[in-house]
């Protein structure tokens, strides 16, 4: 089963190897894992999806915990939550097709951020299905490069995976 | 105070109450060194090679449980200590180690004796620091004691830029340490002791199954309380020798591979195992699926990752060893159980530990005459291999960090340099180094070390001309087709000790054993007694692979 996890770690240097590493080192598989600075300036956010079972996925919270730089770690999968990819897609777009990627894109409510010459850069967002549904449908017109952020995502209403709910909770 | 940071650092361990300090000097690492001839308090080990540095450092924080600090410059200085840390971080023993690193204007350039060190021990460190500001020295330095002493001990290395040592500072004692991700528990949860304590009460067959985490939690009392109380027999751990005494009537000494039949037998038929300090690892449950397959399981750890990593467990106890068996202890009624206790003693008659005594000499003769003529008062380090595993069965050590030997990494060469670091540590008592032929010549330059220090540590080199424990696979799991395993060429050992103006002797027959370690043990400074013993011998109880841990071969 898949496992998104919201990691809180302080923004020393070395975080994201000592991360990386325990995960190789470890065996363990970790689908994607994104992270960016918090609302906290020493604090950055890793959101993990890793695959495993139960045992595997207790193994993984506790060895994380184990780092010295890691504050907390929330296993967000069996709770309420918003999730995000955003992914950039440059397509071939001769005039002649550029009417139709651009009523994709409308249904996607993606967004065109380049045109050039051949060619057109799109950007969306959304959760990994309609990434992939995105993908999927441009994918006629050859794509030319794409990229794609990892997932991040937050626990929805009134629960926290933040530095000032750790602080209340002391 | 304004003072060169290499001076703060020192301030900084003297104020962690440091006295000794292990370690060789270097380009990088220079400013520190100048700035020794400043701290007199401090004593310096000169060693000859890094890894004597880190292993004696380790040797210094088992006996003493404090903290152990080595040091080494950049570079190879720093690569040297790689093993030593792994070691230390397998069985969570403290230390700080301190690299010097190039200025950090060249770190990136592959300079001169540059290695990225923390990016080398990330995996065999607790915690490591590269201090890139010198201000931040003072708060570094607070931080790895902390680290490295408190929760699962473990090594904490601070890699030092050669540019930033030599910078002047305002030099502050750091109060608050900031470490918002580190909190480690000591109490263990109420309900969970309250399950334990149940189970205890319930058990027919207790058996406990002690570990070093008993030991570094200073444990070793409330352990015995524990046993007497409830009258379970006691298995150790080959990390946990030491924290029950070995000739206690419920001691049924090590488990494991080649532990005792009656201990192996007493996990397999137990209904409950109380498992205190241990990590279930693969040299003792062997197979983890068929480990103590009739028990339920009470794990005290202080690590909650090792909770449930090999065995699942009926009862997690996340906590401070010590304090969690207080715990339990508290409203605890005395209970015994005379049949488990007479089933027991009779394993214990039928599955001795046995030798063959002849006109040879035994290893195992060695050991146990080691025991009687030191009353099990001494500290006996030992080596890896052979030598480790009958010291271990045969030395039945009284007390905790008096039987001292590498477990978790089982590192040849260990030994030596680990005893320098026992007899500093623990300058009245006798420290007795045992050894084989081929772990002794892996940190055998550690000699000037001991003479140079004046330390009066006796090593017993149990000498087969061969690595013996890997002939013993080769003849158990390679149909004795032997490979790379025989010495054609050693020293003579007794003419090595010659060279260093040391007593060296040499012991052929059983006979010759009581007078030469007589002579030794009275004999101030080190000093080498060779004993000389078959290739041929093996060490029984043996578990051969796949099969389970109460049939073992016994020879």
């Amino acid at each position: 089963m898949r496992h998104i996890l919201a990691v809180l770690v302080e923004n020393n240097p070395g975080v994201l190897t000592r991360v990386a590493g325990l995960f190789s080192r470890r065996g363990y598989n970790i689908d994607s894992l994104s992270v960016g600075r918090t609302e906290h300036p020493n604090v950055s956010r890793m959101t993990i999806v890793v695959e495993g079972d139960d045992l595997v996925l207790e193994q993984v919270t506790k060895q994380l915990h184990k780092l010295v730089d890691v504050i907390k770690i929330n296993d967000i999968t069996s709770e309420e939550y918003v999730d995000r990819e955003l992914v950039l897609v440059k397509v071939g777009a001769d005039p002649a097709v550029r009417g139709e990627i651009i009523q994709i894109v409308d249904i996607f409510r993606a967004r065109i951020v380049d045109i050039g010459q051949r060619t057109l850069i799109i950007e969306c967002t959304g959760d990994e299905g309609k990434i992939s549904a995105v993908i999927e449908s441009l994918k006629p017109f050859g794509i030319k490069e794409l990229v794609r952020t990892g997932k991040i995502a937050m626990l929805r209403g009134h629960k926290f995976t933040s530095l000032n709910e750790f602080k209340e909770e002391e | 105070m304004k003072m060169t940071a290499a001076k703060a650092l020192l301030q900084c361990l003297k104020e962690q109450g440091i006295d000794v300090v292990f370690g060789y000097p270097g380009g990088s690492i220079l400013p520190v060194y100048d700035a020794l001839c400043d701290f007199p308090e401090i004593r310096h080990v000169l060693v000859r090679h890094e890894q004597g540095a880190v292993h004696a450092a380790d040797g210094y924080a088992r006996v003493t449980g404090k903290v152990g600090v080595c040091m080494a410059t950049s570079g190879p200085g720093a690569t040297n200590l790689v093993t030593g840390i792994a070691n230390a971080y397998m069985d969570s023993v403290p230390l700080v180690v301190i690299t010097g690193q190039v200025a950090t204007t060249m770190v990136g350039t592959d300079a001169f004796q540059e290695v990225d060190i923390t990016g080398i021990t990330i995996p065999v460190t607790k915690h490591n620091y590269l201090v890139k500001n010198a201000n931040e020295i003072p708060l570094a330095v607070k931080r790895a004691f902390h680290i490295a002493s408190t929760g699962r001990p473990g090594p904490v290395l601070i890699d030092l830029p050669k540019n930033v040592l030599q910078e002047e500072i305002t030099y502050t004692n750091p109060t608050d340490l900031k470490l918002l991700g580190y909190r480690p528990t000591y109490k263990g949860h109420r309900s969970q002791i309250l399950n334990a304590r149940d189970l205890i009460m319930k058990a027919k067959r207790p058996l406990i199954y002690a570990g070093g985490g008993v030991v570094s939690s200073d444990g070793a009392k409330s352990l015995k309380k524990l046993a007497e109380t409830i009258s379970a027999p006691v298995v150790t751990t080959l990390m946990g020798i030491g924290s029950f005494p070995g000739d206690h009537r419920l001691a049924l000494g090590m488990v494991g591979l080649h532990g005792t039949k009656y201990a192996n037998k007493a996990v397999t038929e137990c209904d409950l195992l109380i498992a205190l300090g241990v990590r279930f690892d693969d040299r003792v449950a062997v197979d983890f699926k068929s480990f103590a397959p009739n028990a339920k399981i009470i794990h005290v750890d202080i690590d909650p990752a090792e909770i449930g990593k090999n065995v699942r467990v009926n009862v997690p106890l996340v906590g401070n060893v010590s304090t969690v068996i207080e715990s339990i202890l508290e409203n605890l009624n005395n209970k015994q159980e005379d049949e488990w206790l007479e089933l027991i003693e009779e394993w214990k008659a039928a599955y001795p530990l046995r030798y063959e005594a002849g006109v040879e000499l035994k290893p195992q003769f060695v050991i146990e005459t080691i025991r009687e003529l030191t009353n099990g008062e001494a500290i006996l380090v030992t080596d890896v291999g052979q030598n480790q595993m009958w010291a271990a069965q045969y030395y039945k050590a009284k007390g905790p960090r008096t039987f001292i030997s590498s477990g978790g990494l089982g590192t040849m060469g260990f030994g030596f340099p680990a005893a320098i670091g026992a007899k500093i540590g623990s300058p009245e008592k006798d420290v007795i180094l045992i050894t084989g032929d081929g772990g002794f010549q892996m940190n055998m330059q550690e000699f000037g070390t001991a003479m140079e220090q004046g330390l009066s540590i006796k090593i017993i080199i149990i000498n087969n001309s061969s690595l013996g424990m890997v002939r013993q696979l080769q003849k158990f799991y390679c149909d004795g087709r032997y490979s790379a395993i025989s010495f054609h060429k050693n020293p003579d050992f007794v003419k090595f000790a010659g060279v260093y103006d040391a007593l060296g002797l040499r012991v052929r027959e059983p006979g010759e054993l009581r007078g030469a370690l007589e002579q030794a043990l009275s004999t101030d400074g080190p000093v080498i007694v060779d004993c000389i013993i078959s290739e041929e011998e093996n060490v029984f109880p043996m578990v051969l692979s796949g099969r389970p841990l109460n049939e073992p071969i016994e020879g």
